[in-house]
This record gives C-alpha cells, structure tokens and sequence, in this order.
C-alpha cells in the first residue's frame, strides 16, 4: 500500500524537486531526488512573473464563488420551499440543460458575447456560470428540503418577509451544501482553461493556468523555474482542498448518491 | 451531477392541492415571489444555454464564419464531415479509444483504491488525500511534470529505463505510444473521483449484512464480488455515466500535451472542434460537430439508461 501510494505520488514529488534545483542539475542522469542545494529562489522569481495572473484567478474565483452561491440559493430555495405557478416546468427546464454538452452551444455564445463587447473581458468567464448553477441549485434544493417546516413557520409568525426568513433564518441552516458548493465552485473556476483560452485575447487577463502554458513559450526554458511555476498554480485549491476536505467529499458524494 | 439530474422529477401532488385553496391575491403573490427567487437561474439557462443550442443547429447549417454573410447549405457541413473528413473519424476513433480506456480503467482502479483507503489505519486519511490530489490540480501543470516525464532523452522514464539497458520511445512524438501516454496521464489524474465516490458507497454498505455473509461460510473474495459489489452497483451505475460523458469531452490534457499530434495520433473530438472554430473560423461546421457530439454522447447515455436494470441493484 505505501509503495502504491509512492508510485502515485512519484509525478508531484519530481515536480517538487525540480523546482528547487538549480538549473544545471534538473537535467543530470542520473537523475537526483533529493537537490543538491535547495534553490528557493527559484520560487521567488516564478511569483514575481505569476502574480498578475494570480490576482486575476482569484478576482474570478471570489466572483463566481460568491454570486453563484447567492443565486443557486435563491432558486434552491425557490424550488425547494415555495409554491408558484410553472414550478415543475421550470425545474425540468434547468435540470434538461445538465445533459446538453457545452461545445453544442459555444459558438452561439461565443458570438453572442462578442455582440455584448464582452470579448476580452473578465464577464464571460463569471457572469453566465453564476446565472446557470444547476448543481449548485440542485444540492441546495435538497439540502433546503431536509430542514423541518417549524423553523420557517415560526419565522412566518414573527412577520418576516419571505426574503427575510429565506436569508436570516434557512441560509445559515444549509451552511455545510454551501460550502460544498462553494469548493467545487472554486475549483472549476480555478482550474478552468479552456474558457480563458477562448474569451481572452490579452495577456494581462490571462489566469494562472493559461498564464502557465504561456509561460513555456515564452517567459521560461528553465524547467526549474516552470516547475516551481506549476507548484505556485495548483498550491491555492492543493490547500484549500486539505482545509475543506470534509465539504469537498460531501459535496462530491452528493452529486452522486442522493438522486 | 448528470445522473441525478437526468431522473425525472416526480408530480408534487400534495404541492397543487396546497395552493388550490388559496385566494387568489395571495397567489399572485407566492406567484411573484416564487419567480423572483428562480427567475434569475432561469433567465440565466434561458439566455446563455438554451437560446444558444438553438441558435447553434441554425448555424450549422450555414457556412458561417462569423464575419462573412452566411450562406444556407442545409446538411452539407454534415455531409462533408462524414464524407470528406479524414481528421473527423481519426479525432472519433481516438476519443472512443480514450474514453473506453479511461472510463474501464479509472472505475476499476478507483475501485481497488477505495477498498483500500476503507481500512480502519491510523493515518488513512493522509493516502485518501493523495489520491484525490491530482483531481483539484490544474491541467496544465499536470500536463508540464508528465511532459518532462516523458522527455525523450532526458525524462525520468527513459533515463530509468537506460539503467537497465533499455532505450525508451519518445513517447509523445511516437504515433506509436502517443494515445496511450496521454491516456496513463488521464488516468492518473482521474482516479481519485471513482474512488472518492466508491468509498462513499463502501461506507453506506450496513455492516450486518457482510457479517451475515461471514457466518454463512464466505469467503472475503466471495463476499467481495457477491455482497460489495452488488450492493455498489448504484454507484457503479452513476460513474459510468459521468465519467463517459466527461471522457468523451476530454481537452485540457490533449491541449497541453500534444496539440492533438503527432500526425492527429492523439486529435480528439473537442479539439477538432476547437481548431474548426478558432483555427479554421468554421463556425457553421464547428457547430454541426457539436451537433454530432451531442447525438451521440446522447445517444450512449440513453443505451446506458436502457441497460440499468440490467445490471444495477437496487435496495428498495
């Protein structure tokens, strides 16, 4: 079982390594596991060429984790505890377009943000994913469908309005399928490529990974420097994952087990 | 996520009887309210998804190129794809060999990793996390290490393998190995979510029930394959349906890896779309082979519905 695990973890562990040689011994065969002499410089000098595009991927993970959650919320709980004409359609209609390939409908989009003047702007890489949150609407539909109706009654009697009991009292009960989805959330937004590749014609917009595919053309040959490079990228979800493990884990078992 | 969401929802009843008894002022308002909680979601799946997949099949069928005046052409971007697209079958031929190999593989493995991250060790946890690591890393730096991994010359692979005498391939400019270098990749970065899932399902298996199995004289292969993996087949179920329609839509890693090359050995279905559009400015074709795409991931999704009761069990 340890030598399975080290086996798995043989690609990070390298990565790792390399990024703290200095360049010459990066290429050595036989190869080194342990550098000779610990460069952590190399990590300093990949930060400096990352840092705009670190700022970027955080600007549009904070986006589209915070209004995502607020909108798949609001319609979770909509869908889960209110009553009002078209509900089922309009459930159906969201859930029909879970199924539906997102390549069926780029290039409409594509032209259709093109039309907006959102072409080389930060919009269509939040503003259409917070409208769309179908899982996210879907789990915290269940979630809002597990608390007991007294709480929400009690609040009704005490006068307040629908808005007012839906954001004071039920949206701290479902804190837990928030940060569920606020994880999976941030970790497609972090680690979206293609929609940056696409939307995105500047470089000073570009996010972490793209900026990092960019990088091997024309910032670095340095593999060290590359490689601490790729480090700094995948550091950010890397910790938050080990922060938010429980969530994470709920959040991915409920996308599959409670149909 | 898709394959709950592909359940239909069941007729509230108790919802329409609820509402029949209320005057209609106060509907109006629960109407209203309702809507207002909703109608930005639906809007939103209105206006970015559905408006534009039927825009798309009227795109298709044109030769659009998103500055020119489209000219109708009805199926013929259709036709050349089928007819006079040798790239088309290569990137198809290409995506069906990924996706079977990806999807066989990760479930089965991911299978084997959850019955061994299931034991009650101290320190579990810390191999549970390194399996599913790979899942929450961007695909470019995975795309970088393996890379280097597979250098030709001086790749970790090839260097252990000159050790012992042996001289390696350049396994991503081989047409030979190429498909199948980028498929270890995907398997290895895909594994941790069978097995994150398979766990899950592990740990919801009622306990009595493999005791009762133990009494019973079986063995704990044979309660493996008779009691374990019946009981996981809803999971099982799910996975195969998610994890082809992830496969079959694979683009990062071939993206970053090998542009699709050597000579389309590793061309895949998306990244045929991707040069038509933003290579090519095809647009009208672009949009007929999301078309396709989207028949035939539709089209397997549907067969696997069809084969659920089959092979799936459940409880209740």
């Amino acid at each position: 079982m340890h030598f399975l695990a080290v086996v798995f973890a043989l690609p990070m562990l390298w990565m790792v390594s390399a990024s703290l040689k200095p360049e010459n011994e990066v290429l050595r065969t036989p190869p080194t596991f342990i550098p000779t002499t610990f460069l952590w410089s190399n990590y300093t000098q990949a930060a400096d060429g990352l840092l705009p595009f670190f700022l970027n991927s955080v600007k549009l993970a904070s986006l589209n984790v915070g209004f995502l959650l607020f909108f798949a919320a609001l319609a979770g709980y909509g869908f889960a505890r209110l009553d009002f004409v078209f509900k089922r359609t309009a459930f159906a209609l969201l859930l029909s377009t879970a199924m539906i390939p997102s390549m069926v409908y780029l290039v409409p989009q594509y032209m259709l943000f093109r039309e907006m003047g959102w072409i080389d702007t930060h919009y269509p890489l939040w503003v259409p994913n917070v409208l769309t949150p179908v899982f996210g609407t879907f789990l915290l539909r269940q979630a809002f469908r597990g608390i007991p109706n007294e709480l929400e009654e009690a609040a009704k009697l005490d006068g307040a309005s629908v808005f007012t009991t839906f954001w004071r009292i039920m949206l701290p009960q479902v804190k837990p399928a928030l940060a569920a989805v606020g994880a999976l959330t941030f970790m497609a937004s972090w680690n979206d490529l293609f929609g940056p590749l696409i939307f995105l014609n500047s470089t000073r917009l570009q996010t972490m990974p793209v900026a990092l595919a960019l990088f091997k053309g024309e910032y670095f040959t340095q593999t060290n420097l590359m490689m601490a490079a790729a480090t700094l990228t995948i550091l950010p979800p890397l910790l938050l994952f080990l922060v938010a493990q429980k969530y994470f884990v709920q959040g991915i078992t409920m996308s599959g087990l409670k149909g | 996520m898709t394959a709950t969401a592909l359940r239909p929802a069941r007729p509230q009843t108790k919802t329409k009887r609820r509402t029949a008894g209320t005057p209609p002022r106060r509907r109006r308002r629960q109407n209203l309210a309702g809507w207002l909680f909703v109608g930005p979601v639906i809007f939103g799946v209105l206006f970015f998804q559905l408006a534009p997949v039927a825009a798309s099949l009227v795109v298709s069928l044109t030769n659009w190129s998103g500055l020119n005046q489209p000219k109708f052409l009805g199926l013929g971007n259709y036709v050349e794809l089928f007819r006079a697209d040798d790239t088309f079958y290569d990137s198809l031929r290409n995506t069906v060999v990924f996706t079977i190999a990806v999807v066989a593989s990760t479930i089965m493995l991911g299978l084997g990793l959850a019955v061994l991250c299931n034991q009650k060790v101290k320190g579990i946890g810390i191999f549970r996390t390194l399996y599913y690591s790979p899942v929450v890393t961007n695909v470019v730096a995975i795309g970088f290490v393996w890379f280097w991994l597979y250098e030709p010359d001086n790749g970790l692979f090839n260097s252990t393998l000159k050790t012992i005498g042996i001289d390696g391939p350049a396994w991503l400019s081989d047409t030979r190995t190429a498909l199948v270098a980028v498929i270890v990749v995907a398997i290895w970065q895909g594994v941790g979510y069978p097995m994150v899932i398979l766990l899950a399902g592990l740990q919801s298996i009622d306990q009595s029930l493999l005791e009762a199995a133990t009494v019973d004289g079986a063995t704990a292969w044979r309660r493996f394959w008779s009691v374990v993996v019946p009981l996981l087949t809803p999971s099982l179920f799910f996975l195969t349906i998610t994890q082809f329609i992830s496969s079959f839509q694979v683009f990062g890693i071939i993206y970053v890896m090998t542009s699709g090359g050597p000579n389309n050995a590793t061309s895949v279905f998306i990244f045929h779309i991707y040069e038509a559009a933003f290579g090519h400015g095809r647009l009208g074709y672009a949009s007929a082979m999301g078309w396709v795409l989207f028949i035939i991931v539709g089209f397997v999704t549907a067969v696997q519905w069809k084969l659920e009761k089959r092979w799936v069990h459940y409880d209740n």
